[in-house]
């Protein structure tokens, strides 16, 4: 099937020193990587997770895709367009298709509208006809499961979890096809977060909706996504089927990462693998495989030598040394 | 009996909204004993961060008192004058918040914050600066003294959520509040950080109050976890009692609608059906009866008392008082 | 762009800004001191706009008969040393101070909002033109400043106005700058840019409703400062031109005459306090209701 997204190689680069002081100090190379040459695709309908730790680029690449920041190399394709390079006027008929949906609940909320400006607001924006802002107001809030009196509250009236579904009836408001969500469910209950991913699946389902989700929960990744790629100092260290990924995970991060997976029992004994070591900066990556700093099976080959991508025939694919074939 | 650094007594709160006054906390009874972990959880909006933000006094200015107080160990909170508040705060607790931007300025570089927050230590600047970076490098942040001088949106939103906790660990508080802090973590860094946590516990001895929606990390962390639901205090005890044997309707939901819990893979993840209640009509009976599915005409009569089921396990349910024992 | 959506975007921004504006003063009211500098601001602008029609006399009508006379019913704050009516002169006078208060402020608050939201939102080296130029004109007293202009122009209204605005635009420049650096770096600004908010838009709606507020209370406290500044020059002798009445110049009188006379200093001297408390007190109170986390009835 045709892809809706198709990202190539992107690479994003962020000045990591003021124009004057890498001057001073004879810095030919004042950048850093936030992502590093990444590829993915998502197709129409389609859940793709995106997880990795903090700071390894996970934002930026979403921000990347929906033309929030610059990418220097690569090609994202939605559709048969591309869209690197678009100016932002260019790029402002997409903004329909394509949501996105903030890190930060209250803080993504301009902070001296109403819930109800809040919500109606794509309208405007795009100059879409609506008869009745309030009643379309009543209606997303509904929808995402808010009462109707919300419309006059400011965002700082809201709790983490009501902003957060703001932010939801936001993305829907002009029936995207893609919605890139960055972080959906952090700081929500897991009841609400239940019925933030049931809604989004729902929608999925009647409107063949894609995600593009960003998020910490594994958990959630294991119940909601189709595919997942994990992400470490801006590169995909691993990727593939979300199945495959939690049945037998070959990186040792991603190893890691699934047995730091707390579960919801005081006295459970989870076999978890520590990762000691000092956690690398996009400043000074590390020669050889990025992860050596810190992986417990790091060997003298791991310091020197990059390893190389392995795939399988179902789409698995990842970078270690230790793994021949998938 | 032990002592306590924390001791919220029938705390009442309203927001004054134009519909009139949203009875946001209502008789909020809880304790945090020297030296212990609590845990915190609830619905998103049942009034975590409110109870926090009376705890510090900083409420919002609609917001109101209405009942009740805090005390921390011997000091009752309310009485003190904002200076004195204000002289608490980042001595004795220091606090992590739900958004790590609103406790960093966004127009001074990290360095120079976590340098001021040291204002009370008679050492030179330098020491401080090379204690924050030590403190930085703790909770995980690669290349500390390089980082020191950059500003707050040149970080991503998980490095500063571990900025704000290596903050509040500089001030060595006896009481650190923490709302939500590793929601914008990955797994293995919060396993570090609650890592972190533990050990300061352990080496300082200081108690913590622990916000959060993870219920695995409660599980992990915490000595005691209160649940709270609609601005009450439905059920409390130790963390074993509460998920081995959780005994408020609303508790076991909750368990139940955990992800993490669920091992069959499903996109139709278990929810609470129904919404909390309005609480500028504070409904009479149980204040979880609309949701509940063991709930009985009484129930929506009649507010349920507290039953004591252990030492410190209670909660408040008609049917734990009709069958006088623990519920199965 | 559509008519439609430019109509939107000019449209929209307003009359949400509007409502805020229309409850704004609905709240002031509420306020006690709110409303006292509510009341005396009102007193002393609307006798400004009306001083023409309501003065009792001429204000500039000689009467040597009646010199540096004590308040009568004739003359409710008495005469000064050319018999001229002390009460006529203050009403006259607050329009030009008023004048001046008015046209200095918002041509200041209009220049340091544009240099402070390029500065804010431009490139770097702009930013630091512009900073660098801020801080060079407020290294100079303002009043010494005056004198030097005035000194080279020869005293007018033009030139104190002028002077008063080159010596603000620094002040709401910076604050308008600090405050659109720390907004631009918010999430809110990104989700608007996601959604496909024009610059205009994200500029109108959601940047200038939170750097406003504090603008007007800085506008407010700063009418009084002005005032001062134009009594002081005036009072050298440097500003308003005799015959025509300004504080400054009722105040300069009185002090040459204050051996005959108190009656000249107090009557231009209350105005001016007058005038301060009203706008400060306003100004505190339009800081606490542009802020809906200050205000107390949400
Ligand atoms: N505007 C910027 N200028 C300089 N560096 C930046 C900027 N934005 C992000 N970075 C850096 O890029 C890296 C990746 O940041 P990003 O926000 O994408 O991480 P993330 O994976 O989303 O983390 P988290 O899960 O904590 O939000 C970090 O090292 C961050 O410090
Ligand atoms: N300043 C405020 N004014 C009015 N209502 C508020 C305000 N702050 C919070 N609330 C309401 O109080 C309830 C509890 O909110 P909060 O304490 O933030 O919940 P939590 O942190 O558990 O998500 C919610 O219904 C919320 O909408
Ligand atoms: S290549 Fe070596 S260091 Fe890298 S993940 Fe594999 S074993 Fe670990
Ligand atoms: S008191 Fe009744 S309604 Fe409330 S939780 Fe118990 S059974 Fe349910
Ligand atoms: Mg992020
Ligand atoms: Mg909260």
């Amino acid at each position: 099937m045709l892809n809706l997204l198709e990202a190539r190689d992107v690479r994003v680069r962020f000045r990591s020193k003021s124009v004057i002081k890498s001057l001073i100090e004879r810095d030919d190379d004042p950048f850093l990587d936030a992502v590093c040459g990444v590829s993915l695709n998502v197709k129409p309908g389609e859940t793709f997770a995106i997880v990795g730790e903090s700071g390894s680029g996970k934002t930026t690449l979403a921000r990347a895709i929906t033309g929030l920041v610059k990418a220097q190399e690569g090609s994202i394709r939605y559709l048969d367009k591309e869209l690197i390079g678009l100016s932002s006027s260019q790029f402002r008929p997409l903004r329909r298709d394509i949501a996105m949906m903030f890190q930060d609940p209250i803080g993504s909320l301009s902070p001296r509208l109403t819930v109800e400006s809040l919500i109606t607001e794509p309208f405007k924006i795009h100059g879409v006809k609506v008869d009745d802002y309030a009643e379309e107001a009543r209606r997303l809030l509904s929808m995402v499961g808010l009462p109707a009196h919300f419309a006059s509250r400011y965002p700082f009236q809201l709790s983490g979890g009501q902003a957060r579904r703001v932010g939801v009836a936001r993305a829907l408001a002009l029936s995207p096809k893609l919605i890139v969500a960055d972080e959906p469910t952090a700081g929500l209950d897991v009841s609400v977060q239940g019925e933030i991913l049931n809604l989004l699946a729902t929608l999925q389902s009647e409107l063949g909706l894609s995600l593009l989700i960003i998020t910490h929960n594994l958990s959630v990744v294991r119940h909601i996504s189709d595919r997942m790629g994990i992400m470490y100092l801006g590169r995909f260290i691993e990727q593939g089927n979300t199945d495959d990924i939690f049945e037998q995970a070959k990186h040792p991060y991603t190893q890691a990462l699934l047995s730091a997976n707390h579960d919801p029992d005081p006295d459970a004994h989870s076999e978890r693998i520590e990762l000691q070591g000092e956690v690398p900066s996009l400043l000074q990556r590390p020669m050889g495989c990025e992860f050596h700093t810190r992986c417990p099976h790091a060997k003298d080959i791991c310091r020197s030598q990059v390893p190389e991508m392995r795939y399988s025939t179902s789409g698995h694919q990842a970078q270690c040394h230790l793994i021949d074939a998938i | 009996m032990t002592e306590l650094i924390l001791d919220v007594h029938d705390l009442s709160i309203d927001y004054r909204t134009p519909r009139g006054k949203l009875k946001a906390l209502r008789n909020i009874n809880m304790q945090i004993p020297k030296g212990k972990i609590v845990g915190i959880v609830g619905e998103s909006g049942c009034g975590k961060s409110t109870l926090i933000g009376a705890i510090i006094n900083l409420l919002a200015s609609n917001a109101e008192v209405t009942k009740g107080g805090v005390k921390l160990a011997e000091d009752e909170l309310f009485n003190l004058s904002k200076k004195q508040m204000q002289a608490l705060r980042g001595d004795r607790f220091s606090m992590v918040f739900q958004d790590p931007m609103t406790s960093l300025n966004p127009v001074v570089s990290i360095g120079n914050q976590m340098i001021d927050i040291q204002y009370r230590d008679k050492i030179s600047k330098k020491e401080k600066a090379a204690k924050a970076a030590a403190m930085l490098d703790k909770v995980g942040i690669p290349d500390p003294e390089s980082r020191l001088s950059q500003y707050p949106h040149e970080f991503s939103g998980g490095m500063l959520q571990r900025i704000a906790i290596a903050m509040a660990l500089l001030v060595e508080p006896e009481l650190l509040i923490a709302d939500e802090p590793t929601t914008a973590l990955d797994a293995t860094l919060e396993v570090q950080i609650i890592y972190r946590l533990k050990e300061l516990q352990a080496s300082q001895g200081c108690s913590i109050l622990f916000i959060s929606h993870h219920l695995g990390v409660i599980a992990e962390l915490c000595d005691e976890v209160v649940v709270m639901y609609s601005g009450e205090v439905v059920e409390k005890g130790s963390v074993r009692d509460i998920f081995h044997n959780p005994s408020h309707p609303y508790t076991q939901k909750l368990l139940q609608c955990d992800p993490a819990a669920i091992k069959q893979k499903t996109r139709d993840l278990p929810t609470i059906l129904g919404s909390l209640p309005d609480l500028i009509e504070v409904p009479k009976g149980c204040i979880f009866a609309e949701r509940c599915d063991s709930a009985s005409a009484n129930c929506h009569e009649n507010k349920p008392k507290v039953s004591q089921l252990n030492d410190n396990h209670m909660a408040s349910c008609h049917l734990l008082n009709e069958a006088g024992a623990l519920y199965a | 762009m559509t008519v439609s959506s430019l109509k939107q975007m000019l449209v929209m921004p307003s009359f949400e800004f509007l409502t805020g504006f229309k409850l704004a003063i609905k709240r002031l009211c509420k306020e006690p001191l709110g409303l006292l500098g509510l009341i005396l601001v009102t007193l002393i602008v609307g006798s400004a706009i009306l001083a023409p029609w309501i003065v009792p006399h001429d204000p500039i009508a000689i009467d040597v008969l009646n010199r540096l006379k004590g308040p009568s019913a004739e003359h409710w704050l008495g005469t000064d040393q050319l018999g001229r009516d002390i009460f006529s002169r203050v009403l006259m006078g607050s329009q030009v101070a008023l004048k001046v208060a008015f046209s200095a402020i918002s041509l200041a608050l209009g220049f340091g909002l544009l240099l402070g939201l390029i500065a804010g939102f431009g490139p770097a080296w702009l930013d630091h033109i512009i900073v660098t130029l801020f801080d060079t004109v407020r290294s100079f007293p303002t009043i010494i400043f005056a004198l030097a202009v005035v000194t080279l122009t020869g005293p007018s209204l033009t030139t104190i106005i002028l002077v008063i605005v080159v010596t603000s635009i620094p002040i709401y420049g910076r604050v308008v700058r600090t405050q659109t650096q720390a907004l631009s770096a918010q999430e809110f600004i990104l989700a608007e840019r996601a959604l496909g908010a024009s610059m205009p838009r994200i500029l109108g709606v959601h940047m200038l409703p939170n750097v406003i507020g504090q603008l007007l209370i800085l506008a407010s406290m700063d009418v009084p400062i002005v005032i001062t500044i134009e009594a002081g020059l005036s009072f050298l002798g440097l500003g308003i031109q005799p015959p025509t009445p300004s504080w400054g110049t009722i105040l300069n009188d009185g002090y040459l005459f204050i051996r005959n006379t108190p009656w000249m200093i107090i009557a231009g001297g209350i105005p001016l306090i007058l005038c301060t408390l009203g706008f400060t007190f306003l100004g505190e109170s339009l800081r606490d209701i542009f802020d809906p986390k200050l205000r107390k009835d949400i």
